[in-house]
């Protein structure tokens, strides 16, 4: 079975979803996430959405599955490049992903990795308001 | 109303699904669908879909495109032969599950389209019509 590349980026993983993943791809991605986190000691994890075509609710799920199961390992999920048309759709179909962090490409999601970043180190470790 | 065109395809598996989605965006850039249409109607789909396969063991699903007083729409019947859903009003309730999923499929896709039907029969099935126009 393929997998998703997951690329180390300084303190940060970056994932780029491609277009319509299976679902058992998307199921080993959760997985994959989750251990690379622990054996890199990322910091913050990049989901770059902005291939998919949709994103219904078994994909949302999944995205705010990894960004739950990452947070729980110490490191922030952003999911960055979600086309205008997915979010649109993805409110309609009621989908809140209110624990889920975006940004509007990857510079940006990486900006607000690193802000975090510095504000925990700052802050001894208190949760930063993301908005 | 009699569709211009009308296709049928199996849903057997995951790979089904997305080959579903394919032919519905491509149905829908066909008939000039906006983006924002396609993506609301091709999200819906998916969701259907996956209840056929994941509730319903598998189904199909017939798609129509129609034609109307100078108005295009797409029709997508998803049909299976599975358990049926005993508690319609329940099962379109936002959260409802049965299935660990997010309870979202039926009442989200309900709202992503203009015309939404759906019968049921416990032991018999499930069919849902959707219908999605330009106008
Ligand atoms: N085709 C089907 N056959 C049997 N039961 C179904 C079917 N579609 C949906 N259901 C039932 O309705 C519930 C709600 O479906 P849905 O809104 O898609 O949410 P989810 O798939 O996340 O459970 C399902 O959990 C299931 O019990
Ligand atoms: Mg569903």
């Amino acid at each position: 079975m393929d997998k998703i590349p997951i690329l180390k980026m300084g303190h940060f993983l970056l994932v780029t979803i491609q277009v319509d993943m299976h679902d058992r791809l998307a199921m080993t991605l959760q997985d994959d996430l989750t251990s690379r986190v622990v054996k890199d000691r990322a910091k913050g994890v990049l989901i770059d959405i902005s291939s998919l075509e949709i994103v219904d609710s078994f994909i949302g799920r999944m995205l705010a599955n990894i960004a739950a199961m990452t947070r729980t390992l110490g490191a922030e999920s952003v999911v960055v490049g979600m086309q205008p048309a997915v979010a649109i759709t993805i409110v309609e179909l009621g989908m809140s992903l209110h624990n889920v962090r975006t940004a509007l490409n990857v510079d940006k999601g990486m900006a607000l990795l690193i802000a975090q970043l510095n504000g925990l180190a700052e802050d001894d470790g208190n949760e930063p308001n993301p908005e | 109303m009699n569709p211009t065109r009308s296709e049928t395809f199996q849903l057997q598996t995951s790979d089904d699904v997305i080959r579903m989605r394919q032919m519905v965006r491509v149905w829908m850039v066909e008939m000039k669908f906006g983006l924002v249409d396609q993506t609301k109607m091709v999200t819906a789909a998916s969701e259907l879909a996956r209840n056929a396969l994941a509730y319903g063991g598998g189904g199909s699903v017939c798609m129509e495109a129609l034609a109307d007083d100078g108005r295009r729409g797409l029709r997508l019947v998803f049909e299976d032969q599975g358990p049926g859903i005993a508690d319609l009003e329940l099962a379109l309730t936002d959260g409802y599950t049965t299935g660990g999923g997010l309870g979202l499929g039926l009442s989200g896709s309900k709202r992503l389209v203009n015309e939404f039907a759906i019968w049921s029969a416990v032991g018999e099935g499930t069919r849902v019509t959707i219908v999605r126009w330009t106008i």
